[in-house]
């Protein structure tokens, strides 16, 4: 965008107060340009020189790269001679074809910007603090909530403010915490695609699931196929001495079939009924909540919101990796403690009137569920993190029909909560409590629960809890909740 | 007194940043990116009302066109769907085709209406199509300028 770069350009100089001289920016003038993906704040890694860009935890990813490639590989090369012999030689072709498609796709999705929101610049942040001020008035004991109510298509909908990014969220985007980013049309974290889900890559991440269990299907029958006919020549146990690969396929395909295509059956109808897997589990749009309560993003007809959700346009990205950071941002309001105070002066009070009980109880379940009274959606919204959609808490091999999962999610954070009660107890300092307790907070923990219980035998879970507690992680955290309650003092 | 530029090339010389005034997105059609059209109080005394409504009408409307779902969005889709989306790797999309004239019409609008005012238009997609900011400049010349409300404001808020 030659335009849009010259006019960066115009507003820099223009901007800029301080002349650069040679004597007043040496420094600047050695130091190369960076590109902004290497200043990007969120926990993404990137690769290619900001080409590709994916999660931190990316182990689970190249497991399932190994896995088609092995499957596959196996197929071609044990199986297919002898089906395109014995069949016809179409049966590669569109083995084939398939598995590049499936490969494209996988790589699509995990490589490509799920729709981040950039965070917001510290003007942008003052003014929105300047503006709620203005709003609410009061700076009484309690701040009110950090929420806006927006009617759209007739339905109500709150939008919260993130923290983290110090932005009013627009609908339907949700904080992934794994990541560290909002992202727009959040669905949810897969560990399997290594990458969030959301806006941008969502197209991609449905025809994968949807091309993998034709695949896994394909793979299926034709290797059942090419056993049978196998054993009607030589016998059956020969047949399998012969291609002992067809074994650990058919294997790996019957385990990954149930998996794979309920979750494509699943996401099929939340393409028909235009939800995100966020929503769906949280139960946003579902009658029960309420008589009027409907979905005011659905178009109305299956047909119409298929083709919105997987033929609508691409937005680009919004967060520009491989631009240059212009290193003299010109600014208003430099961020100021204020600013973060205020954000930790919110979330520390309403946390501070629920760790007390902590303190006296040691007991963690009924607490922390009981915690934040004033956010009426706290239950519910931890039964979604829990989950984190079906895809993170479905292993190879397991058969769990989505609507079996809520359930299992109500059991899971109750199963939680004992670790992150036995580490508040364990902290001394009431700041670290505070440290954690606000990073429990759920608009800013949508996902990570999610992945704890996932029980996967592959220690996911584990280098998860690890990653999820680790301390490093929360030092910005940690600064917001000391600065808040230096303020606290104060008052 | 708002000063006088002539050109985007002369702001660049003797202009101060008093402020910025951002326009937030209104929701109230869902998701699709619009930008309300309540006009800004601070910028009262510097721009005609009816320009800047009508500089954030065409605005919304060149995003309704880049987000539009019908033939054309349709072809595109299937045709990547069908090459793996590798099509788009070499080809532009229509958003991007779309993003392109709204940096130029933004562009245009600053070097005639804006720029003259001591104005300056950010275009969304640099602040993550969250805000349309308004950069308010004074003349450095112009001695005791008064500090915009947001200003004291934050000096307050420390």
């Amino acid at each position: 965008m030659h335009l849009g770069e010259s006019m960066r350009e115009c507003e820099y100089s223009q901007i800029s107060t301080r002349s650069s001289t040679p004597m007043e920016t040496p420094y600047k003038k050695r130091t190369p340009k960076k590109r902004k993906w290497e200043t990007f704040p969120g926990r993404n890694k990137f690769y290619c020189d900001g080409r590709i860009m994916m999660a931190k935890q990316t182990g689970v990813f190249y497991l399932t790269l190994v896995l088609i490639l092995v499957t596959c590989g196996l197929f071609f090369v044990f199986d297919c001679p002898f089906l395109a012999l014995q069949l016809t030689p179409i049966i590669p072709v569109i083995g084939g074809a398939l598995f590049l498609f499936v490969l494209g796709t996988l790589l699509r999705t995990s490589f490509s910007d799920p729709g981040v929101l950039p965070r917001a610049t510290p003007d942008e942040a003052a003014d929105l603090e300047r503006q709620i001020d203005v709003a609410n008035g009061s700076t009484g004991y309690r701040p009110p909530p950090r929420t806006k109510e927006i009617v759209i298509n007739g339905q109500t909908v709150k939008l919260k403010y993130c923290f983290t990014c110090k932005i009013f969220r627009p609908p339907r985007t949700s904080h992934c915490s794994l990541c560290d980013n909002c992202v727009e049309r959040f669905d949810h974290h897969c560990p399997w695609v290594g990458n969030c889900v959301g806006r941008r890559n969502y197209r991609f991440f449905y025809m994968f699931i949807l091309s993998l269990s034709f695949l896994t299907i394909f793979i299926f029958a034709f290797v059942i196929t090419h056993i049978i006919l196998s054993s009607h020549q030589n016998g059956f146990l020969s047949a399998l001495k012969e291609s002992p690969a067809s074994v650990l396929e058919v294997v790996v395909c019957f385990f990954s079939v149930w998996s794979i295509v309920g979750l494509s059956g699943f996401h099929t109808y939340l393409i028909s009924s235009n939800q995100t897997t966020n929503e769906d589990i949280k139960g946003s749009w579902s009658s029960k909540r309420g008589k009027d309560n409907y979905n005011p993003y659905s178009y109305g007809n299956i047909f119409t919101n298929c083709c919105a959700a997987l033929c609508g346009p691409l937005p680009p990205s919004l967060i520009d990796r491989r631009g240059f950071v212009e290193s003299d941002a010109p600014q208003l309001a430099p961020p100021t403690n204020g600013i973060t105070m205020y954000g930790a002066t919110h979330s520390q009070q309403s946390h501070m009137a629920a760790a007390t009980p902590l303190l006296q109880q040691q007991s963690s379940e009924p607490v922390i569920l009981t915690a934040s009274p004033e956010n009426g959606t706290t239950l519910p919204s931890r039964a979604s993190l829990t989950l984190g959609g079906p895809c993170t808490s479905l292993p190879l091999g397991q058969p769990t029909p989505p609507t079996s999962t809520p359930s299992l999610s109500c059991h899971e954070v109750t199963d939680m909560l004992p670790i992150h009660g036995h580490t508040l107890n364990h902290s001394h300092p009431l700041q670290e409590q505070m440290a954690h307790h606000h990073y429990l907070t759920p608009e800013e923990v949508p996902s990570p629960p999610g992945m704890l219980p996932c029980s996967s035998p592959l220690g996911h879970s584990h280098t998860v809890q690890a990653s999820f507690y680790n301390p490093a992680s929360q030092d910005s955290l940690h600064e917001d909740s000391v600065r808040g309650l230096v303020k606290l003092s104060s008052v | 007194m708002a000063a006088e530029f002539h050109n985007l090339q002369e702001m660049q010389h003797s202009a101060l940043l008093v402020t910025k005034v951002f326009i937030q997105r209104d929701y109230s059609e869902g998701t699709v990116c619009r930008f309300q059209n309540k006009f800004p109080s601070e910028l009262n005394n510097r721009i005609e009302r009816t320009l800047l409504e009508e500089t954030v009408k065409t605005l919304n409307s060149y995003y309704v066109e880049a987000e539009k779902i019908g033939g054309q969005s349709y072809l595109e889709g299937c045709l990547a769907c069908a090459t793996a989306y590798i099509v788009f790797l070499c080809m532009e999309t229509r958003y991007e085709k779309v993003l392109k004239k709204i940096s130029n019409y933004i562009q245009e609008q600053n070097e005639k209406i804006y720029a003259p005012r001591g104005l300056l238009l950010t275009d969304p997609i640099e602040r993550g199509m969250r805000v349309l900011e308004v950069s308010v400049f004074e003349d450095r010349g112009s001695s005791g300028s008064t500090p915009s409300s947001s200003m004291s404001s934050c000096s307050s808020a420390r």
